[in-house]
């Protein structure tokens, strides 16, 4: 059993990716994530590794791509701002297959917004974000715990699948401080024949999304939508809370998820038959697994801190069968546990 | 009778016809790249980096390990790469709309930093690959499908020039302009590459070179005649003295129109200052267009 030690999320989460095997970190400071960037301007020299702060987001996720390149675990953290800016860097890789870590601390938007805690970039997250048919898997911890834990996984996942994985936490998450075991699970190696290390023996090696003759492009979207469906199959993770008997099925991640346990405790002393679904992979989504478990649901209550983003992807999920209930606080206001108890109470 | 080769295709220049436009620079350059990476028997550990523009698939060309980056990227994209392989050769090669406009950033902070990286900036006047728009380099009075009643300074500002404003860092190890044009102009571009790779090898930071390129696509020949007006006039002002600073070669670029005209006379005076301010005691630029 790994030791027992106290930190916030953001900080568990740079100790994590090192014990993931993070060979380089590239960030730039934004609020609610700084605890991270700095966290590893202090460890990654100490082990050896590579730390820069880039001039931009856009630069930090590009020397990630350079590093991923060079067949190295690399790594870039951020905030909602500043993710909007590596979109673009974020498209590249996946369209390069270049495997890497970002992390996106939540706060809330639009624009500047604020660094109050949010989950209204679950869109940009899921749905692309960036240009072009690609996908990330995101990752959704709920505690200190998780966000170590997923960061020191992340780096197994990306190589496995040659893509980007992003874990998607939020500023409630990343401030926090709980105690949590540190990971001492084995990294796996992953063969890169492809990576750029100098061609010795053999002829160069390319990294590169251009295909500038048809049907290059298209047979390699081809490829990426395969993979995509295999890790559909293979890689999807969530958690459920009381929901065997339950006949008010709450769907909720990260902090709202957390939230939403205590709700749930609270409308079960009522009486209240209900449950909690999480999702812990945003993409892929649980989606057979909330179906599967319908039957005996009479309706499902999606809750978020958002105007309701997670919940189109729990409708389709649901498909019609029972109605789905929404609940969202916004722009970075966080809902209470009473007021979840309230809408559950008043749907019941 | 026993045949001896005097002249080889280098090593590192893959087989594949190129697709660049007969007398574009790319392909000499390209070419050059592989002779000095073949001189210097560093093959096995180069790593370049390419830009978007109409050299974007030098992966094609260049038998080397070598990562596409995203458009003015390859600053950031090469830092990565180098930082995480120390004992590597690596260099990035940009246009002038890549690392003058689009890029700017990135080039900058690199060069502040020192990255162990050598940039060739292939300094065109013009964004080829799109079309021929205007670029941050693009000469006064230079027409383009974006200017085409010429560049005019008052709206569209002065073409940039990149040596002297990274001279103006502490980091940059070599700072120099040639041009590909005319063997002796060919040969000095070879030599000073060749230098920037040896300052590279030497751990010597953020070697830099601006080679001047043609473009004769963009620069709108005219049917029946070998070249365009505007190209003419780009060799000639590329060969002759500043008119401002006797010690500055960059005539074309800051003190002329590419009419030939010389700028108003304010603006002449207020560059002299610029100039004399861009070129530290550190760093210099060197000039080797002559
Ligand atoms: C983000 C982005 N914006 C615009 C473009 C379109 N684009 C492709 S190449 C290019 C300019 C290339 O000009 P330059 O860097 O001077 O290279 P050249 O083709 O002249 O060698 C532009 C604007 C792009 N690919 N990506
Ligand atoms: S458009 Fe210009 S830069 Fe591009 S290949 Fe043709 S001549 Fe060369
Ligand atoms: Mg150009």
């Amino acid at each position: 059993m790994g030791k027992r030690v106290l930190m916030n999320g953001n900080e568990a989460l740079g100790e994590g990716a090192i014990r993931g095997g993070c060979d380089c970190y590239f960030g730039y400071p934004i609020t609610p994530q700084n605890e991270l960037t700095a966290y590893m301007a202090v460890n990654m020299p100490q082990r050896e590794k590579v730390f820069v702060q880039a001039e931009s987001e856009v630069a930090a996720i590009n020397m990630v791509y350079g590093g991923a390149a060079a067949g190295k675990r690399a790594m870039t953290s951020s905030s909602s701002p500043g993710i909007s800016l590596k979109q673009e860097g974020i498209s590249y890789m996946a369209g390069a297959q270049l495997p890497g870590l970002i992390v996106n601390v939540q706060r809330a938007g639009p624009g500047l917004g604020d660094i109050q805690p949010s989950q209204a970039d679950y869109f940009q997250a899921v749905k692309g974000g960036g240009h072009g048919d690609y996908r990330l898997l995101v990752l959704a911890p709920a505690s200190v715990q998780e966000t170590h834990d997923f960061a020191a996984q992340s780096f197994d996942l990306a190589d496995k699948y040659r893509m980007p994985v992003m874990i998607l936490t939020d500023g409630r998450l990343g401030q926090m401080m709980e105690p949590f075991e540190l990971w001492e699970g084995k990294i796996e190696t992953f063969d890169k024949p492809w990576a750029l290390i100098g061609a010795k023996g053999r002829s160069g090696n390319a990294i590169h999304s251009y295909w500038g003759q048809a049907p290059g492009l298209e047979i390699v979207n081809l490829a990426l939508q395969e993979k995509y469906r295999l890790i559909e199959k293979e890689e999807v993770r969530f958690d459920t809370y009381k929901l065997d008997d339950a006949e008010l099925m709450l769907v909720a991640y990260g902090t709202s998820a957390r939230l939403c346990r205590e709700a749930v405790d609270l409308a079960c002393a009522d009486g209240i038959k209900a449950g909690l679904l999480r999702p812990i992979t945003l993409w892929p989504f649980p989606s057979r697994e909330i179906s599967a478990r319908l039957a005996r649901m009479k309706k499902v209550l999606t809750v978020e801190m958002s105007a309701g983003q997670m919940v189109e992807d729990v409708r389709l999920a649901v498909n019609g069968a029972v109605p789905v209930e929404f609940y969202g606080r916004l722009g970075g206001a966080v809902m209470t546990v009473r007021e979840i108890y309230e809408k559950i109470k008043a749907i019941a | 009778m026993v045949m001896t080769p005097v002249y080889k295709k280098p090593k590192t220049l893959r087989d594949a016809s190129m697709h660049f436009c007969p007398g574009c620079g790319h392909g000499i350059l390209h070419k050059l790249l592989a002779e000095i990476i073949d001189e210097l028997g560093i093959r096995e550990r180069t790593i370049g980096v390419a830009p978007v523009g109409c050299s974007v698939v030098l992966y094609d060309y260049l038998d080397l390990d070598i990562s596409e980056s995203a458009h003015g990227r390859a600053p950031a994209v090469a830092t990565g790469i180098s930082r995480c392989l120390p004992g590597a050769v690596v260099f990035a090669y940009q246009g002038d709309g890549d690392l003058a406009s689009i890029g700017t950033a990135e080039v900058i902070h690199a060069a502040n930093r020192g990255e162990h990286y050598v940039t060739v900036f292939v300094n065109n006047t013009i964004y080829g690959m799109t079309g021929g728009q205007m670029a941050p380099t693009t000469m006064v009075g230079q027409a383009s499908t974006t200017c085409p009643g010429g560049r005019d300074p008052e709206t569209m500002g002065n073409p940039m020039r990149m040596c002297e404003m990274l001279s103006a860092l502490d980091s940059p190890s070599l700072i120099a302009r040639v041009k590909l044009d005319g063997p002796a102009g060919i040969r000095k571009t070879r030599a000073t590459i060749k230098q920037a790779f040896e300052y590279q090898m030497a751990g010597k930071k953020f070697p830099f070179v601006e080679v001047l390129s043609p473009c004769p696509t963009h620069w709108k020949p005219r049917p029946g005649k070998r070249w365009s007006a505007s190209a003419r006039k780009w060799r000639r002002f590329s060969r002759s003295r500043c008119s401002v600073n006797s010690a500055c070669r960059t005539g074309i670029f800051c003190c002329r129109g590419f009419d030939g005209s010389r700028l108003p006379r304010p603006l002449r005076s207020r560059m002299k200052g610029n100039l004399t301010n861009v070129i530290p005691a550190k760093a210099g630029i060197q000039e080797v267009l002559a």
